[in-house]
């Protein structure tokens, strides 16, 4: 089996300890989370951090609560955990139907939330999930903290905006009643990162759409979302033909790159195909409010 | 055969004989107390790690290894160079850089001029520990001068395509078999293009062509391969544990590659965490353990990494197929013929009989009565992993099986005619058998048309189809695909058949010890088969000893006759039988101690299970039990009968066995995304007498898994510089238990008629025939759509870009 | 460093390199081969082990991540000599052969059922849907599993 580099280990005992201990190693330093995404990158040999930050004992970082209208999920929160979270499954279907086609059930048992975000693999489905919500990140480092949007997160492919020395410590995300979300991912086989992925929400007023998100991964679209298709069906009538012109206006606006899961022309397809069946299943799920 | 109900039970509740049976390996590895090659130990062992080329094709300039030696905790480090200099006084070769492929080509163990696919073996270090050896690889340089590789099977013959074998001397990359051609033929060739040519130019007849690939797949046991060898310098004994299929074909291989001489060569194969073809050949690996153990006179270990495993062992098919199919419009078969270019990738490592350089692949024919068939195979080099026959493909079966269940469904589409309508008007005859096929085959036994009307009363075959026709018309698409599939397997007769020269007929042993417990030797290896447990039930079966008192043994050289191991579905029909053979000699021998200790002529008495008696006395008897304290005692014995209660046996089968069967696949199909799932799968398996039905199902159930991930996701494909797209379990996808559905399988007997105890042999037989049935029913699922054809595996992807008349090409990276 | 864990009831503690996978601890260290490794990226599940009572991939984990928790191995299913009813379900209902998958397997299934003692068929396929068995096709894992849930009392198995 392939074995790491040789590395330095030590274990945070808390958000301050670990910002510490980042500031005393420097940048060939990383932070350990569930170490599914960076144990198997060194593993290859294609990372090697000198220090490895184990944060399992930072209790600061983990929990799911409700914080005024705001779900706050910390950044050690696993997988598993936001899949059986009775207060996200109570507020947005989205969480359990993504989390459902995560990886696998032993892997969600250790993946964390911040682990998956800053890893930020283009094809990562909590990243759909996050910019459809629009909800937003908290970043930590010695001198305070800041927020900031999912949708302004991603800098590109595996790169963030949480700098040398910081942590990203929790996830937010607005509470929206009586929305409807659904989440919408096609794959090779169970497990398998996403051919494409598109998670939606909808929240219907008066016979039209007065709020949604549509975030599409694995397909190349721009922080993992469509903005232009979400005003497009804003104050709109969720008909069959005003959602086949948003899904329409969401596939133009990605850039899916050919690979063994598919051709170009194929993750185009599912990103209009998919975003049609979320934008529905959504739209049906709200109305059942 | 003996029905299951008249089975008796012995004491531990097994039956005496055939039926279920829990398996006595069980006990150790639900325990996690198996022992595996990764799990020895021994004193002051080394640990070892390979390092490959980034290259499918460049010329090695200069390698530097100062920096890797130097690491401490590194032993030696091993190139090409350096086994190129160590001279070697035997048949196959001139020196330790290049070793004899079961094909009678020559392949690599380091590289030396050249590298010829990505993932070659180049260097070998040999450290205190795997970490470090792998630190090691780290700090080799290797000065590599990339040179174009040819990755299009396609495209190897063109004028201007890169020569990879120049070591060789070739000018081309046209592979010459071990027969000494480059194209293999089989069937009556005027005959069958005669027919075709007439079809063509009769309006009652339709002739259909199609391209056809089965591509390049990985067998993927789930134990990598490995060996830990210790050559033991004070002894002039080697000692390797390895993941072997054929210990001692192994054995004989290694004696002509290592020179040193059989006598002092052990090969002990421990438990194995699957086989599947990948573990019959023998890896540049296992060889550099051995030199390792030269070198630093300790045991070394080398266990390779799964993307080792992926990209350098033996992969399997590789076929591109051309098949076209002749026939009325009412539907009866009038021709077949077959034309296959062969990928083998840099080295011909192919694994078959030496007479049969493509396999038992023209056996493709298939179930079906028509009188001309033909096929050619021709083989090309290409910068990729050796192979080719692996992955339970009882020696290109695979291949043939699906090529004409494939182009039969084409056929059926061509002319409208249901495909069960269309293979029970063709499937042969019982009595038609033994049938000799067009190209030679002689089938033993079959009654093909009652285990096709099993398997679609299981199925509901016309229900489905009336289903299907209401869900077409709301738009939903699933899909019945039906697969029919005879294969031959048994391998074989030593006349006909034989591995690197070694006759592939079995021995073996068994003794009776005085206490009347039995030990049997064979030379076949299990791999998760259940051999000690269903030998044992053989035995029982001709003897009566309780299976619980039959001790099987395996897997060690030592202390096993020789044998041709186990793979191709032989072990029941050429062990199996030498098991009932051999246990047969120890009852006759019974007979005559049982007449010595009885005073009567061996002539008065009569067998019943475990018992010799006297006709018309059956008071008077003895059983096997006492016999065998007898045979060891001071009875005395007639003039020339020997003592003891053992007996051994060779087994040289006269003919191969023809276990088949016919599958049934219900699929559902979303054309909007292309994502297919298998709603149900129906298998029955006519595999002649059934030892252990448990056992039996066991071996078709992980057969039909096997047919969902190559018909719907295992695929290793290349791009045009030579990346290896399918080198992890991340590209190469395995089904699990979300894909495969709740299997339904049923059977028929139909022994064989030639075979001691009528098996034939079933561990092959659902790899063999349900990727057809996948494929078939996705096919039919989309036909509406007007698809044809497509290849596997049918991801997704490939299934939507089907319905949208483009059809992604498998083999290369996808655009 | 020093990692000291426990190990079915057992403490242990070994000098090992910090980057010692936690697989490569538990069979070369602690001596327990009964866990095993079939890949280099954490799909093929044959490394699954608990750790303070839950199912993990040790292949993915570090031997320091585990230091001072509880790790429960194959080997320390079976309780004073009797088998686990899993364990048992596998032997009665074939759901084995090769035997490489299987402790992974049973670990996984044993912890399934203590959180889901009547589950249906798809949530006992799903369970196991992060490993694969090359042999079984699964469905006699499944019924192992099923075997297992109905019977939960000691059964007469001789295995």
């Amino acid at each position: 089996m392939q074995t790491p580099a040789a590395v330095d280990y030590v274990r945070a005992t808390s958000v301050a300890h670990a910002l510490s201990l980042l500031a005393q190693h420097g940048e060939e330093s990383r932070l350990l989370a569930g170490g599914h995404s960076l144990l198997p990158m060194m593993k290859l040999r294609l990372a090697r951090p000198e220090v490895l930050i184990d944060l399992q004992a930072v209790a600061e970082l983990r929990g799911i609560k409700i914080e005024g209208d705001e779900i706050v999920v910390g950044a050690m929160v696993t997988h598993a955990e936001v899949m059986n979270s009775p207060i996200l499954t109570e507020h947005y279907a989205i969480f359990r139907e993504a989390e459902k086609v995560i990886a696998d059930p032993i892997v969600r048992n250790k993946g964390t939330v911040g682990g998956s975000m800053c890893q930020a693999d283009p094809s990562e489905d909590l990243s759909a999930v996050g910019s459809a919500l629009k909800g937003s990140v908290v970043i930590q480092n010695a001198s305070g903290m800041r927020t900031v949007p999912i949708r302004e997160f991603h800098e590109g492919p595996y790169e963030t905006k949480v700098l040398d020395g910081e942590i990203l410590t929790e996830v937010r995300f607005p509470i929206r009643p009586s929305s409807g979300s659904a989440y919408e991912k096609v794959e090779r086989r169970v497990g398998d990162w996403p051919v494409a992925s598109v998670g939606t929400f909808v929240t219907v007023k008066g016979g039209v759409v007065s709020d949604c998100g549509i975030g599409l991964t694995a397909v190349g679209a721009e922080h993992f979302c469509s903005p232009q298709a979400e005003a497009f069906l804003v104050g709109k009538a969720p008909t069959a033909e005003n959602i086949a012109a948003a899904a329409e206006i969401a596939a133009a606006g990605c850039n899916p790159s050919s690979d063994q899961r598919g051709p170009a022309d194929y993750k185009k397809h599912l990103a209009k195909e998919l975003t049609v069946r979320a934008l529905t299943r959504s739209v049906a799920a709200s109305q059942g409010d | 055969m003996t029905a299951v109900e008249e089975v008796p039970v012995s004491a531990a509740g097994n039956p005496i004989g055939f039926g279920n049976m829990r398996r006595v390996e069980d006990a150790r590895f639900i325990r996690g107390q198996g022992n595996y090659v990764d799990d020895v130990t021994l004193p002051g062992m080394l640990h070892s790690a390979i390092l490959r080329s980034p290259y499918a094709h460049a010329r090695i300039k200069s390698i530097d290894a100062s920096a890797a030696e130097a690491l401490p905790g590194v032993h030696a480090v091993i190139t090409g160079k350096i086994l190129e200099g160590i001279p070697r006084p035997d048949l196959l070769g001139n020196n330790f850089a290049w070793m004899p492929t079961l094909s009678y080509d020559t392949q690599a163990v380091l590289a030396t001029d050249k590298v010829r696919f990505q993932g070659q073996e180049v260097a070998f270090v040999i450290a205190d520990s795997h970490y470090i050896a792998k630190d090691a690889l780290e700090l080799i340089d290797v000065d590599y001068e990339p040179l174009t590789p040819v990755m299009d099977a396609k495209r190897a013959l063109d004028p201007d395509a890169p020569v990879i074998r120049d070591d060789k001397g070739f000018t081309n990359n046209l592979i010459v078999d071990a027969l000494g051609k480059t194209e293999f033929e089989s069937g009556n060739k005027e005959e069958t293009r005669a027919a075709i040519a007439a079809a063509q130019a009769d309006p009652n007849c339709v002739v259909v062509t199609q391209e056809i690939m089965y591509p390049r797949v990985h067998p993927a046991p789930l134990e990598t391969c490995g060996a830990v060898s210790y050559l033991d310098k004070v002894t002039g004994q080697l000692t390797m544990y390895t993941t072997s299929q054929a210990p001692h074909a192994h054995r004989t291989v290694y004696a002509m590659v290592s020179g040193l001489p059989e006598h002092k060569i052990r090969i002990i194969s421990p438990d194995i965490g699957g086989g599947f073809g990948n573990k019959v050949g023998v890896y540049p690996g296992y060889v550099l353990s051995i030199v390792g153990s030269i070198v630093t006179g300790k045991p070394v270990k080398w266990m390779e990494d799964r993307s080792e495993n992926l990209m350098s062992t033996s992969f399997a098919r590789d076929y591109h197929m051309t098949a076209t199919i002749a026939a009325t419009k009412e539907g009866k078969i009038l021709a077949v013929e077959v034309d296959v270019l062969a990928d083998h990738g840099a080295f011909n490592g192919v694994a078959q009989p030496t007479k049969y350089p493509a396999g038992f692949f023209h056996i493709f024919s298939g179930s079906y009565d028509y009188p001309n068939a033909y096929c050619k195979v021709k083989a090309v080099y290409t910068n990729k992993a050796p192979g080719g026959v692996a992955y339970a493909c009882s020696f290109r079966i695979t291949e043939a099986a699906y090529v004409i269940e494939r182009v039969v469904d084409c056929l059926a589409q061509e002319i409208n005619m249901d495909p069960a309508d269309l293979r029970l008007k063709n499937l042969l005859r019982p009595e038609q058998f033994p049938y000799k096929s067009p190209t030679g085959w002689e089938y033993d036994s079959g009654e093909y048309e009652k285990t096709m009307r099993v398997a679609m009363d299981m199925a509901g075959y016309d229900e489905l189809r009336r289903e299907q026709a209401e869900k077409r018309e709301r738009g939903e698409y699933m899909g019945i695909g039906i697969s029919f599939f005879t294969e031959g397997v048994g391998a074989g007769p030593r006349k006909d058949m034989d591995i690197l020269g070694l006759g592939m007929a079995d021995g073996i042993e068994l003794r009776v010890h005085p206490t009347g417990k039995a030990q049997l030797r064979l030379s076949v290896q299990s791999q998760g088969q259940g051999h000690e447990t269903t030998y044992a039930q053989i035995v029982a079966h001709e003897l009566g000893i309780p299976p619980e008192d039959i001790e099987v043994i395996h897997g060690d050289t030592d202390n096993t006759p020789f044998g041709l191991g186990t793979y191709g579905s032989r072990s029941t029909p050429v062990s199996g039988a030498a098991a009932a053979i051999v246990s047969r000699k120890v009852r006759d021998r019974a007979k005559i101690v049982a007449a010595a200790a009885l005073e009567c002529s061996p002539d008065d008495l009569e067998w019943t299970l475990g018992r010799w008696s006297v006709k018309g006395d059956p008071e008077r008897g003895k059983t096997i039990s006492e016999i065998a304290l007898l045979s060891h005692s001071s009875l005395e014995l007639p003039e020339g009968v020997e003592g003891h209660l053992d007996a051994t046996a060779v087994y040289n089968p006269p003919s191969l066995t023809y276990p088949y069967g016919c599958y049934i696949c219900v699929v559902d199909v979303d054309p909007g995304t292309g994502q297919v799932k298998v709603r149900r799968f129906i298998a029955v398996d006519d595999c002649g007498t059934r030892i252990n039905p448990m056992i039996v199902e066991g071996q078709v159930h992980g057969g039909l898994a096997d047919g969902i991930g190559m018909a719907l996701m295992e695929l290793i494909a290349f791009d045009k510089d030579g990346n290896n797209l399918g080198g992890s379990f991340m590209d190469y996808l395995l089904p699990t238990s979300v894909e495969c559905p709740n299997w339904e399988t049923g059977e028929t007997v139909t022994p064989s008629p030639h075979h001691p105890i009528g098996a034939k042999g079933v561990g092959e037989s659902a790899t063999v025939g349900s990727p057809a049935a996948i494929v078939n029913a996705v096919i039919d699922a989309i036909s509406p759509f007007g698809v044809r054809h497509a290849d596997m595996p049918l991801t997704p992807a490939n299934v939507w870009r089907a319905i949208q008349g483009n059809p992604i090409r498998v083999d290369m990276a996808v655009e | 460093m020093e990692v000291s864990m426990t190990i079915n009831g057992n403490e242990i503690t070994k000098d090992v390199e910090p980057r010692t996978l936690l697989v490569h601890f538990i069979r070369e260290d602690a001596g327990l081969r009964g866990t095993h490794w079939g890949c280099d990226t954490s799909n093929c599940g044959t490394c699954v082990l608990w750790v303070d009572g839950e199912p993990v991939k040790s292949c993915t984990m570090l031997a320091a991540q585990a230091a001072g928790h509880q790790v429960t191995t194959i080997e320390g299913i079976e309780k004073g000599g009797e088998l686990d009813p899993v364990q048992k379900g596998f032997v009665e209902c074939h759901g084995l052969q090769c035997g490489f998958c299987t402790p992974g397997m049973i670990m996984t299934a044993r912890w399934f059922l203590d959180n889901n003692p009547k589950p249906s068929e798809l949530e006992i396929r799903e369970a196991i849907s992060g490993q694969i068995c090359r042999c079984t096709g699964y469905k006699n894992i499944v019924k192992a599993i099923q075997w297992a849930a109905e019977n939960p009392a000691t059964n007469e198995v001789t295995a």
